[in-house]
């Protein structure tokens, strides 16, 4: 049975954890920020960061030097730290774009951070010591529509953007004036900043929609894509940049997240996490959905149920209104909790209904028969 | 008061009359039409479906006249009696297979441009839908693979958008089992796609 917070009606747009996971950021659809505690069993609200004008689109919390950013649709983005009586505070970052910001994302070794916009760039952040600010250079060229999402590759260099012309595309976001050359990847050898080191297209025969979530896996070697044709795609640099896909049956996915080399979870409007599986030829299959065990509990009471609705409703039927999923709305973002993108244990969803749920594979083994967890 | 009311009603008599007599006289001039022989017919058929005509007619009568000129350019011999063929298509055919649904989804024409194509694709695709039999259509959809599902769909909610007697009901007989077969996702790929059939 999954751990679920309840944080109110409010849509969830974003959340992000800190490194040990005793306190959870939020944004409740709106400019604030909810900063929660897990304190003595149970979560507070520590504290509410105000500083936005308009909703904020994407937090993300760096483990290691414990900041967080967030971006929002008012053009703008903060990168808060923590200063010594526990305080949060803003530092702006110059994005220099002319639209929303949608999405940000902090780079593995937490040294500079890109941020998606609507206004078919990207900008990479860095900290620039001299004049004690953040500054940004843009990664404009093939970019033909906003950018809706973004993953960082882990040697700190590569990045990955999902947009609404339909494309995928990997950037490289080399900055040389915080960092060393990086080595070549599978990706490709010469890294300046903004090369595309890769295009791939949501669009085979036509159907297409926009790409919602993109995700590295933790070698870097894989890609992840979902789009709004209810399709899930795989990319594999070392094979060549190999393409594999399928077009589900189900509603379209919002958010996508490896949990293996082999293994990645979707979650989006069907508001049931997936699980998704890819073989050793490279084709990625539906491995399971992560959500079956608790449409057995809602249909015990029935008799009681038909009474009670007889009595407060004045009807006889009793067709549930409550989905026989935990959330009862599309889940729009999903984060790793426990373990690492090779390895994880653990991971959060939260979504529209203001649920945030923490999904334990170890309990969702007992519930999944005929799945071989390696 | 009820003079007016009674000279309306007089009104409306004396309009019924005129169609009366205009219809009578196209009776007439038919009759006589059908005496005449080919050639003649034809000659008389442009003579007075010319403009020249109409406007000496209206200047003569006064009236409106030009509507009623229409018939004169009816090509009176397709309904003559000797002339009338059998219906050759339809219901002689039996209906058809589902070999013939995996064709015509195959070679639909999705990339083309050409709208007139598309339309005639359409009127094919709805002609073999809707003339499958209930109890085919379960084991047709079956036997189609995802992409053809797809496509399948999109002629299906077309089909819905221009209907025709009783075509709405045997659609949605189709759109129940193809989304029992493909889920949700069929449906969202006929809403996202660029490529319209």
């Amino acid at each position: 049975m999954p751990e679920s917070l309840s944080f109110g009606i409010d849509p969830i747009t974003a959340h992000a954890w800190n490194k040990d996971r005793t306190k959870l950021a939020i944004s409740p659809n709106s400019p604030e920020v909810h900063i929660y505690h897990f304190q003595r069993g149970e979560w507070k609200l520590e504290e509410i960061l105000k500083e936005h004008d308009l909703k904020v689109t994407g937090i993300d919390w760096a483990p290691n030097t414990n900041r967080i950013v967030t971006c929002s649709a008012d053009r703008n983005a903060y990168v808060w730290t923590q200063s010594e009586e526990k305080k949060w505070k803003p530092t702006l970052v110059l994005l220099r774009i002319n639209r929303a910001a949608t999405c940000v994302r902090w780079s593995p070794l937490e040294n500079k951070f890109a941020v998606g916009s609507g206004a078919r760039l990207i900008s990479v952040c860095y900290f620039e010591k001299e004049n004690d600010w953040w500054v940004s250079k843009h990664i404009k060229k093939p970019i033909r529509s906003t950018v809706t999402c973004l993953d960082w590759h882990p040697n700190d260099v590569l990045l990955a953007a999902g947009s609404t012309d339909f494309k995928v595309r990997v950037f490289s976001a080399y900055i040389k004036e915080i960092e060393d050359r990086p080595v070549s990847t599978s990706w490709g050898s010469k890294m300046p900043l903004g090369l595309m080191m890769a295009e791939f297209s949501n669009s085979t025969n036509g159907a297409g929609g926009w790409v919602h979530s993109v995700n590295f896996s933790s070698s870097g070697d894989r890609i992840a894509w979902v789009g709004h044709d209810s399709s899930i795609s795989i990319a594999d640099a070392s094979k060549g940049m190999a393409v594999s896909v399928i077009r589900t049956d189900f509603l379209p996915f919002l958010a996508c997240l490896w949990v293996s080399e082999n293994r990645l979870i979707a979650a989006g409007h069907g508001c049931c996490p997936m699980l998704f599986e890819v073989n050793e030829t490279g084709k990625v299959q539906f491995a399971g959905k992560l959500d079956a065990s608790l449409k057995k509990e809602t249909s015990g009471v029935s008799a009681m149920k038909k009474f009670q609705s007889l009595d407060r409703q004045a009807r006889t039927e009793t067709n549930d209104t409550s989905l026989g999923t935990l959330h009862q709305n599309a889940i729009t973002s999903v984060c790793l909790h426990t373990g690492n993108k090779a390895n994880a244990t653990k991971f959060s969803t939260a979504g529209v209904d203001g649920l945030l749920a923490i999904w334990d594979f170890s309990n969702l083994e007992s519930a999944m028969r005929g799945l071989k967890f390696n | 008061m009820i003079i007016p009311v009674l000279s309306y009603k007089y009104y409306q008599r004396s309009l019924q009359y005129k169609k009366n007599i205009k219809i009578q006289r196209f009776q007439l001039e038919y009759k006589s039409y059908n005496k005449m022989d080919v050639s003649r017919r034809k000659f008389r058929q442009e003579q007075y479906s010319s403009i020249n005509y109409h406007h000496s007619e209206y200047e003569r009568r006064g009236s409106f006249v030009a509507a009623c000129s229409a018939f004169r350019k009816i090509d009176v011999d397709q309904y003559n009696e000797d002339n009338y063929k059998e219906d050759e298509c339809g219901e002689s055919q039996s209906p058809p297979s589902i070999e013939a649904l995996k064709t015509v989804l195959r070679n639909a024409p999705i990339s083309s441009r050409n709208q007139m194509v598309k339309d005639a694709a359409l009127n094919v695709v709805m002609q073999v839908l809707l003339s499958m039999k209930s109890s085919q259509i379960e084991e047709a959809v079956n036997a189609l693979d995802r992409d053809h599902l797809d496509i399948l769909m999109k002629y299906i909610y077309r089909g819905f958008e221009t209907p025709s007697e009783g075509s709405s009901g045997q659609l949605l007989a189709w759109h129940e089992k193809v989304h029992a077969v493909a889920g949700v996702g069929c449906i969202v790929r006929v809403l996202t796609d660029k490529k319209r059939v």
